[in-house]
């Protein structure tokens, strides 16, 4: 038996450390540990409400756009404040784009190196690229001399001996499967979606300003003027410029994307037997469909699916939400066995690993900076994956449709969604559902727009004179990388209490006092490793979930009050 | 789309200047040519970025001449207490194209986020990097350094970011601090700063370090400080901070385009009404430009497409040292700007605007302790202060 650590994790957010043991080729046991802590939550304490979603959004710069909406939604719904209609159709504009954007940079530039072989690439012909590319795609940019191009571009990197980020990876490694070919044609695509991410964002900055970190988002609605007789507002030249943008995205998506992930993902059959993890998917549901943010009218709806049991979904009840420490470094003063509701949450951060520079972690006691998140008791996994599965359990039509048509082209059922390759598959189905959404989004903004309803903040409550002595509330979101909830208590108009349970410490989360493991840990077991020195496919499987570690190491600082009355959306 | 013009589809014209790269050509010249770009859009690159630099005509030729010149040069990104923010603004990078040839002018050896190899095949090009060209690679330090508990709270590869900034910042030829987090602190460090956590001049103090801050830093801002080290040899001259004068050189309020209706005492007063639909003043919101230096106003983001105070929310003055902590809350204006057209009915300890001296160090730390000492009569007894 061997024992193999990767540390650092690349290609993610942040700080991610996995031990794991291998045993006659593959994984028999599997520890997943987050290294990073900043303490966010304990920086709020004491400032105004307003201003914490400026300071949540830096918990993340790759997912920027997620834990502003979801602080604004929680003090809203703390105070009571319903948003303007058009407030709410931006934020789904914004959400539906980071998206989009933020899963083609996942497919293309994080997880792609797990099953494109680069140095491969050098050995292809362009022309049966072209042939290739021709076949599963209408997308112009396929001509041999087009791959040709991308081919000595490639060649004179390689040549010249500097190969910077390329350097030391698993080039040549026997777990690559895919043809030459393939591979020229996946690199040229990660040098396209290279450029296409940084166009098609340009969207967020006319929403928002600029993109990382948005800035635009209030407590009771958003910042961006609305108005077709002003040069300074969203006018009929805004509105333009996103529908080109929005198209530019939805075509690359149908025509690259999505076909790309076909492609790569026929040549790895094997995929759909491995990584399945805990089988428990969870979703909070997002994108209102109605006027107001119903929690019953959401265009990808909110649920839960236990046991991989797709013919029987259950409604989500989020009193069932606890978080376990008993190998995260907190201490609880009730004692580490117990699970904490995120409003009952304590904060007492306790470093208990080995003393750095270490060589393996006591993965028989704490070992990560990430609480263990449960859902009555048992783990779950949030993202695309639990997201289309949960859609695809409560009936919802595309998702359906695409779910059908993803399986019937790589000749597989429904059961191979529960697999590493099901989720990165699933994560390309989402996109195409959002992508579609963004057109129709902007044509009812544009509607209200024409019909004079130029609301876009409701300032009701915006004095902090007009909020009650003490007030908590929830908010929620569904983020690229799954189900984020924040939880926060106002206090005499500051902040006196905030938490945030976020997708990647659901997914990433180390185990509970039970001993049961996280999604990433569970997904882990019984995937193979041809090479214990270079565990290549240790990194499809946690690249699959598309970690975000600086977003998952939080602290939670809800000082063990009860509290009285949960306002549920 | 392709055209016949712009046959492979990039998005910008081909005149008939181009030209096949030659054999063995490694210079950043010869890979934009490699990639198509002519001379003309070549020469039209080096014009923006002299024109961002602030440099006269007469230096374009010699940095067309280093962009022809020099090889790749060796570049490490670290990260350690951050959000990625300034990786992806990094990937936002634009000029035509020219943000990917920029991965090529350097040599990008190390980099979490986006490398190929992982684990210790990882950590083995970094440990190459550092000790085959000491003194001859920049390394770029994204995020804050956590000091507090031996360095616990951040670790790779089982060892701690100060350790590792000690090692890899003390040997670089200059350290770039990208964002606020690793020019001053930034939002760990905001009071009560749980861990510890400091900038990398204070981490490493040896280590020459340009500040870029921001949150997350402009990727023109790198961009144009890379070229005019590849080009003159040097890094260009900075404020007490230790900013490039050419991207923090101004205050946000003198170049903004809103300044008109502060001149004119013309103002949003709430979000979505006539003066802010309009883009008046945003100063009564609570705009922080007159307390900011950086050259958001001109440069914009993403390409030139917007900002923040144009797209109507206030500046929340994020290039400045200590910000959370000294321009919080931040939808209160600023006490007592100098103009025309301002009330007097502020309140609270005056920040003096309108001259460079804005943010005087005293200034700030009287700030910062009035804010730690509000924060630490609200704690909870054995809730740990550290230093910054």
């Amino acid at each position: 038996m061997a024992r193999i650590v990767v540390d650092p994790i690349t290609r993610i957010e942040g700080h991610l450390r996995i031990e794991a043991e291998v045993e006659a080729g593959k994984i028999s046991n599997a520890w997943s540990s987050a290294t990073m802590f900043r303490g966010i939550e304990i920086i709020l304490k004491g400032r105004d409400p307003r201003d914490a979603w400026v300071f949540t959004q830096r918990i993340c710069g790759v997912c920027t756009t997620v834990h502003a909406i979801t602080s604004v939604r929680a003090v809203e719904n703390a105070l009571g404040i319903d948003v303007p209609e058009n407030a709410e159709l931006i934020r789904s504009l914004i959400a539906g784009l980071q998206q989009v954007q933020d899963h083609v940079i996942h497919f293309y530039h994080l997880h792609a190196f797990d099953w494109v072989d680069i140095v491969s690439a050098l050995e292809a012909d362009p022309a049966k690229t072209a042939s290739l590319a021709q076949s599963i795609s209408e997308w112009p940019l396929s001509s041999p001399t087009y791959f040709r191009g991308v081919l000595d571009r490639v060649k004179s990197f390689v040549e010249a001996g500097q190969l910077g980020p390329f350097d030391n990876a698993y080039w040549g490694h026997p777990a690559y499967k895919l043809p030459p070919e393939a591979n020229l044609m996946a690199v040229a695509h990660y040098l396209e979606a290279l450029e296409w991410q940084r166009d098609v964002i340009k969207g967020h900055a006319i929403l928002g300003g600029k993109n990382p970190h948005l800035q635009t988002y209030l407590v009771g609605g958003m910042a961006v003027p609305l108005d077709l007789n002003s040069q300074q507002a969203v006018n009929a030249h805004s509105i333009a410029t996103l529908q080109s943008l929005f198209k530019k995205a939805r075509t690359f998506v149908e025509q690259v994307y999505v076909p790309d992930l076909l492609a790569v993902a026929s040549f790895y059959p094997e995929w759909t037997q491995w990584g399945a993890g805990v089988g428990n998917y969870m979703s909070y549901g997002d994108f209102p469909t109605t006027a107001r943010l119903d929690p019953a009218q959401l265009f990808l709806p909110r649920g839960i699916v236990f046991d991989k049991r797709l013919d029987d979904p259950q409604p989500l009840d989020m009193q069932k939400i606890s978080e376990y420490v008993a190998h995260s470094y907190y201490d609880y003063q009730g004692g580490n066995d117990q699970a904490l509701h995120p409003f009952q949450g304590e904060t007492n951060p306790r470093y208990t690993g080995p003393q750095p520079p270490y060589e393996f972690l006591d993965t028989d006691g704490k070992y990560s900076w990430l609480k263990a998140p449960r859902y009555d008791d048992r783990p779950m996994e949030v993202g695309p994956l639990a997201r289309m599965l949960v859609a695809y359990a409560n009936g919802h039509q595309r998702v359906r449709e695409l779910v059908g048509f993803v399986l019937d082209k790589l000749k597989v059922g429904p059961e191979a969604l529960f697999s590493t390759l099901g989720r990165t598959a699933a994560r390309g189905i989402e996109t195409l559902v959002i992508a579609e959404q963004l057109l129709g989004w902007l044509d009812k903004l544009a509607a209200n727009m024409d019909r004079g309803d130029l609301a876009i903040h409701n300032d009701e409550k915006w004095d902090p004179a007009s909020w009650p002595e003490e007030a908590e509330g929830w908010g929620f979101h569904e983020a690229p990388r799954g189900a984020l909830g924040h939880w926060v208590r106002i206090e005499k108009g500051k902040i006196a209490g905030y938490q945030a349970v976020v997708p990647s410490t659901w997914n990433g989360g180390p185990r509970d006092a039970k001993g049961q493991r996280g999604p990433y840990e569970e997904a882990l077991v019984g995937t193979p490793i041809a090479q214990a020195e270079k565990p290549l496919e240790l990194l499809r499987t946690v690249h699959s979930f598309d970690p975000c570690m600086a977003c998952a190491a939080h602290l939670v600082d809800v000082r063990g009050r009860e509290l009285a009355q949960v306002r549920i959306l | 789309m392709p055209s016949p013009l712009d046959p492979q589809g990039r998005g910008w014209v081909y005149d008939d200047e181009v030209m096949a790269a030659a054999p063995g050509d490694e210079t950043f010249y010869g890979a934009l040519r490699s990639k198509g770009v002519s001379r003309r859009h070549f020469v039209q690159f080096v014009g923006a970025v002299a024109g961002m630099l602030g440099l006269e005509a007469s230096a374009i030729p010699r940095i067309a001449q280093a962009l022809q010149a020099k090889k790749k040069l060796p570049l490490v990104w670290l990260e350690f207490q951050d959000c990625a923010g300034n990786t992806e603004s990094f990937l936002r990078a634009a000029r035509p194209s020219v943000d990917e040839v920029i991965l090529d002018a350097i040599s990008l050896n190390y980099h979490e986020t986006i490398m190929a190899a992982a684990g210790h095949l990882a950590e083995e090009v970094l440990q190459k990097t550092v000790r085959e060209s000491p003194g001859e690679y920049i390394a770029v330090v994204e995020g804050s350094i956590p000091t507090a508990d031996g360095g616990v709270y951040c670790t790779i590869g089982g060892r701690t970011a100060l350790d590792i900034a000690r090692e890899v910042c003390g040997n670089a030829l200059a350290t770039v601090a990208a964002g606020t987090c690793a020019c001053f602190g930034g939002l760990p460090a905001a009071a009560p700063n749980p861990t510890g956590a400091v900038s990398v001049s204070a981490a490493v103090p040896g280590a020459t370090v340009i500040n870029l801050s921001a949150c997350p830093f402009n990727a023109a801002n790198i961009t144009a400080l890379l070229v005019h080290y590849l080009t003159f040899g040097r890094f260009p001259a900075t404020d007490n901070l230790g900013r490039p004068l050419f991207a923090y050189g101004k205050r946000i309020h003198d170049a903004c385009e809103r300044r008109a209706h502060f001149d004119a005492g013309q103002y949003a007063e709430r979000f979505g009404d006539q003066g802010h639909r309009l883009g008046y003043c945003l100063y009564k919101l609570g705009c922080k430009g007159p307390a900011t230096y950086q050259n958001c106003p001109t440069v914009r983001w993403n390409e030139g497409m917007n900002w923040p105070i144009g797209a109507g929310h206030p500046c929340v003055g994020c290039a400045e040292p200590y910000f959370w902590d000294t321009m919080t809350p931040f939808y209160e204006r600023l006490p007592k700007v100098a103009g025309f057209g301002v009330d007097a009915d502020t309140v609270g300890v005056g920040i003096v605007a309108g001259t460079a001296a804005v943010f005087t160090a005293h200034g700030i730390l009287k700030s910062i302790q009035r804010r730690r000492a509000e924060l630490k009569e609200k704690e909870p007894s054995g809730s740990e202060t550290t230093k910054d």
